[in-house]
């Protein structure tokens, strides 16, 4: 008998289809309401700090190196009042097998899904987290599925993703390209449904905790080498898990004084699932069409409770704009000596401009890079860009309007972090709650949870809903 | 060109019509049907470009679609050169360079 698989039967399975493809039931955590116990989902379906490193070493992955990033400091001084200029470092995350820290998501997904007997692993992702689940697939010897959103109705894709396909199926994974459309959550589904393999989502456990040895690894790097934990690190922000993830691994080490900023290119006004502005769009990833929605509304993940939750981590959150971004690339390679792709150099960006705000002897670092090659590389991306009607100019950023310019900073003394408010993006996650009733006392102390606000800033922002 | 058994070729289908498609899409994306591209080998005997095949993904999964290329090779590229990118070095370069460069 063959199932049905059209949207609406597959989409109706959902529940069914994934509590066999992840091995987790949520409902062991769910508590009142709104509330669930986070901290016992992560201690109970995950694996241990050791744990991690031990999975993690056994695939060479992690113990990356950290360059102190010293010409970017020096110009960052040039630029700032005397005593300013904080010294920027910067983690190589390139140097794992995939070429970025979705590596560490990765091993521990697959390792689990091995554990568990899982034939194969599927993951639905356009970007490096791909890559990274192929790789880690071919080492540990699971067969492997990828689902990406890869082109538009004209069947043009950008170079950025084609690259990342091209990754995967370099490592021997099945890549699935689709259209635009949120309707990619239906394929994977129905890949799962008809495989029976481990969804080896970024928002599981696993895919979150994964990360937390990029922070601890971090303090330790300081403690050893700088005698101290880094005053401020700055992390690319999309969906929340490398966040989330680099702040638990910092918090497990012990260093609670570092301030966290998640940092994203400024996408405001692409509507993400618009076929026709798919395209016009420079970057895949690290971007606010994913970075705000995500961290105001983390469940909307592909798993019933996401273990990406940014708004109990994030102290700051900034935007850069593409044209910072592709300028920062450049100037990371060319007075770094580090060619690195730019999505990741996204942080890097903010971080040049945060440290110009900080003392001399303040740390500052950014978290990750990722590799780069053809497809993934500023000059793709920009001929990418031109061929879609935007303008490149070179001017000040602050005029650039995403889908229409991208404005390279005629000088580096232009390249701003933008704040963005993050008691408006409190008060948009408790809105996305959509309680009609009042909150119980245990809801609100999960909202006080999730969002780092007192139950009475809580009863506040609901009262004025 | 035929394809015969066993070839690496890329096939395209149809995943979701229009009107089957999700209720909440913009109205652009609304118009267009889901397609997907996946590769595989052959294992129809023989076939031409747009023939209805049968594949055998790398990982051994059989997928049914519409031949549409043979070999596919990727045609991705550093891009072209971007003459906007080139004043960022030395730029970078003469205000590090100064009085008090080492």
């Amino acid at each position: 008998m063959s199932r049905d698989n059209s949207y609406e039967a597959i989409m109706s399975r959902k529940n069914e289809i994934m509590k066999k493809a992840v091995g987790i039931d949520y409902n062991e955590f769910e508590r009142e309401g709104i509330a669930f116990d986070y901290e016992e989902m992560m201690r109970k379906t995950g694996y241990s700090l050791d744990q991690i490193i031990e999975i993690e070493k056994n695939t060479s992955i992690g113990n990356t190196p950290v360059y102190e990033l010293k010409n970017l400091t020096k110009l960052a001084r040039k630029l700032s009042p005397s005593g300013k200029g904080a010294r920027i470092f910067l983690k190589d995350e390139a140097a794992n097998p995939s070429g970025s820290f979705k590596a560490r998501r990765a091993a521990v997904s697959v390792y689990h899904a091995k554990k568990l007997g899982y034939k194969g692993v599927v993951a639905a992702t356009s970007g490096n987290y791909g890559a990274a689940v192929a790789s880690q697939a071919a080492m540990q010897g699971l067969k492997c599925i990828i689902i990406q959103e890869c082109y538009d109705s004209m069947g043009k894709g950008q170079p950025e993703i084609i690259e990342k396909a091209r990754k995967c199926e370099a490592y021997g994974a099945e890549v699935i390209q689709l259209t635009v459309g949120p309707e990619l959550f239906y394929t994977f589904l129905k890949v799962l449904d008809e495989t029976g393999y481990f969804n080896a989502s970024l928002y599981t456990p696993f895919g979150v905790a994964g990360i937390e040895t990029v922070g601890y690894e971090l303090a330790t790097w300081f403690r050893e080498n700088e005698n101290r934990d880094p005053d401020m690190v700055v992390v690319t922000n999309a969906g929340g898990g490398n966040l989330t993830g680099t702040a638990r691994g910092l918090r497990k080490a012990g260093a609670k004084g570092t301030t966290i900023v998640g940092a994203s290119v400024d996408l405001t006004g692409l509507h993400m699932a618009s076929d026709s502005q798919f395209n016009k769009k420079s970057f895949t990833t690290g971007h606010t069409g994913f970075g705000v929605p995500f961290s105001t509304n983390p469940d909307r993940s592909d798993v019933p409770r996401s273990a990406a939750r940014p708004l109990r981590y994030m102290d700051r959150y900034v935007t850069v704009s593409q044209g910072e971004v592709f300028y920062m690339t450049e100037a990371l390679a060319m007075v770094e000596g580090l060619e690195r792709g730019p999505a990741g150099n996204t942080a890097v960006t903010a971080a040049f401009d945060l440290a110009k705000q900080m003392d001399e002897d303040k740390m500052i670092v950014v978290q990750e890079t990722e590799y780069t090659g053809a497809g993934k590389h500023v000059s793709a991306q920009l001929s990418f860009a031109r061929e879609n009607g935007i303008s490149i100019e070179i001017g000040d950023p602050v005029n650039q309007v995403p889908g229409e310019n991208i404005i390279l900073p005629k000088h580096p003394s232009l390249i701003k972090a933008k704040e963005l408010d993050m008691m408006k993006l409190k008060k948009s996650y408790i809105k996305n709650l959509k309680s009609d009733k009042s909150f119980s006392d245990k809801e609100l102390e999960f909202i006080k949870d999730e969002t780092r606000l007192s139950i009475e800033e809580i009863e506040k922002i609901v009262e004025q809903l | 060109m035929i394809a015969k058994k066993g070839d690496w070729v890329r096939i395209h289908n149809i995943v979701l019509q229009p009107d089957k498609r999700a209720s909440h899409l913009p109205d652009d994306t609304k118009k267009c049907p889901l397609e997907m591209w996946v590769k595989g080998f052959l294992v129809t005997e023989e076939a031409c470009i747009d023939d209805e095949v049968v594949i055998e993904t790398y990982i051994g999964r059989k997928m049914e679609g519409t031949l549409i290329e043979f070999n596919p090779s990727y045609q991705h590229t550093f891009g072209d050169y971007i003459p906007e990118l080139s004043y960022i070095g030395n730029q970078l370069r003469a205000i590090l360079g100064g009085e008090d460069s080492e």
